[in-house]
């Protein structure tokens, strides 16, 4: 889906919901839940949670479109980003509680463990966004434990073309770790639902 | 938070939630959509490989260009597999990058890759001598173990299907060799491996079917909206977007899945085989009535014929090759585009009337008959692929067996005039009671109707009611849809048999192709 989004239709969107029309809204919806919603439940790993944190972004998305820059980036790429930020604050207030709870603990490890999440939610979104065949690749080779020259006959592709689907990939997927820990208040989750 | 969020672009602007931002890379014009969606380093990495592959299809024209054409190029330096024929690979069919850059060049350090992106490809030689610069290939796809280590460049290449366990074990030993003599390989390799710990199975979870509404109250309740949909198109809304996601979610073979229309016709279910992909286009065939009627496009074109049933002949009839899914974007389209419509239609819309051909309705009616029908050939979809797909909300479910109720009188007075029915008894002054059913329709579509028997023009009475019956919401929904027969339908049943049967008959009437 994400391949044949023109930035066109971002703007498009972005302006239809400025000007405050609902159909726009369900579309927006219609083309994005499921996005914000798995990348909420990577972090969070509960439905419930992910639910709200869907209601969230969406809240904030319709009342604040002219947050987004399309100049800055895809429509779909700031979604997730703020479906990210809001499920990793949200993370972030359930640990930290808990922390407190049990009369606090290691600092370091509630740091490591938000971290992880939202490294977790990075790959996603990458894995989601990078190029079809790449992911194809990754796919075979990883989940369908294929080695890389049977991945080369299943994708019709040289060995030398599969090994560097398989390493691009890889990268690709390795900069979710490198990102620094975000964790200062994202937009609108100081609002009430 | 830090950084621009997406694709390394420098805009001049600063996210006004992100104070510190640190800048990405300047933009690169002409960056494809892929790397739109993707962040910063992950888009920097396929920037990099992208440019990569530019310079080395572009080095690899001037070198053609500047040797004889069967002089051996650097294209086969890094030849693993000598029987393989085709080095310019990568013809996707799914168009996601348009082109094969991404694929051959080396993401990490750009260096210049070995592959003609944009040559014929034609086969090495296996005469051929190797590039001398390199050292011996390792031959796919067994090397010998006791042979000399494969060139730094293949290695180099192996790192990710090492990382994935994707080699053979020679490769592997090579590899592993390789990374404590290689401080580079090493750090990548490193990355790499925990890369693959980041690789998670989709799990594919399905949304909850009512967060769509409760999402969009929510929205609503915060910044009111300027130009609402209209609440008798709502269910449609909700309807086609329930649908939408299904078939979003379903494979090319299953859109040719085969399935049974039914309804009732001539007082006996008739049925009808169709495809998936066929039953969309019957959606869209349909729905374009109201499409036309709000003088938008009629999918069928201007000549096409009014009942819901020729229009589907005439499209089915019309396909040279059985419908695919190419369908589901046209049959979107034009669902957003009706909802859309109607919403800044203003409001009279409601009341524009929707010819069926031999019947017509007021928008705001035709509108739920279309959110009646996409929920019920999204079912017999859903069964017909083993989806779950359970019932509309109830508000939408009431505002369905309201319309169905309200068209009962006037399809049991044709029905009457037939024959098929049993003989009015008493006839009342238009507008005032009459002889009456009380339909009893238990669930979260229920309520309680009291339908005319007599005349469409008689009001329905809860005093002049004969007969009861008592239904399930998404039962008496069946009925109607001719799913079940008027015999099937085992409703508790009590008081006139004949205004029992002429009602259930009526309701199963309702149905058509």
């Amino acid at each position: 889906m994400a391949k044949d989004t023109p930035p066109r239709w971002d703007r498009r969107m972005q302006q239809r919901l400025a000007r405050g029309e609902a159909a726009a809204l369900g579309e927006l919806y219609d083309r994005f839940a499921s996005l914000v919603h798995s990348l909420a439940h990577r972090v969070l790993d509960d439905s419930e949670a992910a639910d709200r944190i869907t209601r969230e972004v969406f809240g904030y998305v319709w009342e604040n479109p002219d947050v987004f820059d399309p100049r800055q980036g895809s429509m779909r790429s700031w979604i997730a980003k703020l479906a990210r930020l809001h499920a990793v604050n949200r993370l972030r207030q359930l640990e930290t509680a808990a922390h407190q709870a049990s009369g606090g603990g290691d600092a370091e490890e509630l740091e490591q463990k938000i971290r992880e999440a939202s490294a977790a939610a990075r790959a996603d979104y990458i894995v989601t966004s990078m190029p079809a065949p790449l992911r194809a690749a990754l796919d075979l080779a990883y989940f369908q434990r294929r080695d890389y020259r049977q991945t080369a006959a299943d994708l019709g592709v040289t060995e030398d073309e599969a090994r560097r689907r398989l390493r691009l990939g890889l990268q690709l997927l390795s900069s979710a770790n490198t990102r620094p820990l975000e964790g200062s208040s994202p937009p609108g989750t100081g609002r009430s639902l | 938070m830090t950084g621009p969020f997406d694709g390394g672009r420098d805009g001049g602007r600063r996210d006004p939630d992100e104070p510190d931002g640190v800048r990405g890379i300047p933009r690169i014009p002409g960056q494809r959509a892929a790397a739109d969606d993707l962040e910063p380093p992950a888009a920097d990495v396929l920037r990099r490989a992208l440019e990569g592959a530019a310079r080395a299809a572009q080095a690899a024209r001037e070198s053609r260009e500047r040797e004889e054409p069967d002089e051996p190029d650097e294209r086969d330096e890094q030849h693993g597999d000598a029987g393989t024929a085709d080095e310019a690979t990568v013809p996707e069919p799914d168009g996601v990058t348009g082109d094969a850059a991404w694929a051959v060049t080396d993401g990490v350090t750009g260096d210049t890759a070995p592959g003609t992106a944009h040559e014929p490809a034609h086969p090495p030689d296996p005469a051929d001598p190797p590039d001398p610069a390199e050292e011996p290939h390792m031959r796919a796809p067994a090397p010998e173990p006791a042979g000399p280590p494969p060139s730094h460049s293949v290695l180099k290449s192996l790192l990710g299907a090492w990382a994935l366990a994707a080699c053979s074990p020679e490769e592997t030993t090579h590899v592993e060799d390789h990374l404590t003599e290689c401080a580079p390989c090493a750090d990548e390799a490193l990355k790499l491996r925990d890369a693959v710990g980041l690789l998670q199975a989709d799990r594919n979870l399905d949304l909850p079917p009512l967060l769509r509404s409760r999402v969009l109250e929510n929205c609503l309740d915060r910044r009111a909206a300027r130009i609402p949909v209209p609440v008798w198109a709502t269910p449609y809304d909700a309807e086609t977007a329930r649908l939408d996601a299904l078939l979003r979610d379903i494979g090319d073979a299953e859109w040719h899945a085969p399935l049974q229309l039914k309804w009732f016709e001539k007082e006996e279910t008739a049925t009808r085989r169709a495809t998936v992909a066929g039953v969309i286009g019957h959606l869209m065939t349909v729905d374009g009535l109201v499409a036309s009627a709000l003088g938008l496009d009629d999918p069928l074109g201007a000549s096409a014929p009014q009942s819901p049933t020729d229009r589907t002949e005439a499209l089915w009839r019309a396909a040279h090759s059985p419908p695919t899914r190419t369908i589901h974007e046209p049959w979107r389209d034009q669902s957003h585009t009706l909802i859309r419509t109607v919403s800044f239609a203003g409001r009279g819309v409601a009341e524009l009337s929707v010819s069926y051909g031999e019947f017509a309705l007021p928008l705001r009616d035709a509108m739920i008959d279309r959110a009646f029908e996409c929920w019920i050939h999204g079912w017999d979809i859903a069964n017909a692929v083993v989806y779950p797909y359970p019932a509309p909300s109830g508000p939408h479910l009431h505002a369905m067996i309201n319309l169905a109720t309200q068209l009962i009188p006037s399809t049991l007075a044709a029905r009457r005039r037939a024959g098929l029915a049993s003989p009015a008894q008493q006839l009342v002054v238009p507008g005032s009671p009459g002889r009456s059913l009380h339909l009893e329709v238990e669930g979260a579509g229920g309520g309680d109707w009291y339908i005319a028997l007599d005349s469409p023009a008689a009001v329905g009475s809860a005093e002049r009611s004969v007969a009861q019956v008592a239904l399930d919401d998404v039962e008496f929904c069946q009925l109607v849809a001719g799913h079940i027969s008027p015999d099937e339908a085992a409703a508790g049943q009590d008081g006139d048999r004949d205004a029992i049967r002429d009602v259930l008959f009526a309701a199963a009437s309702l149905s058509r192709l």
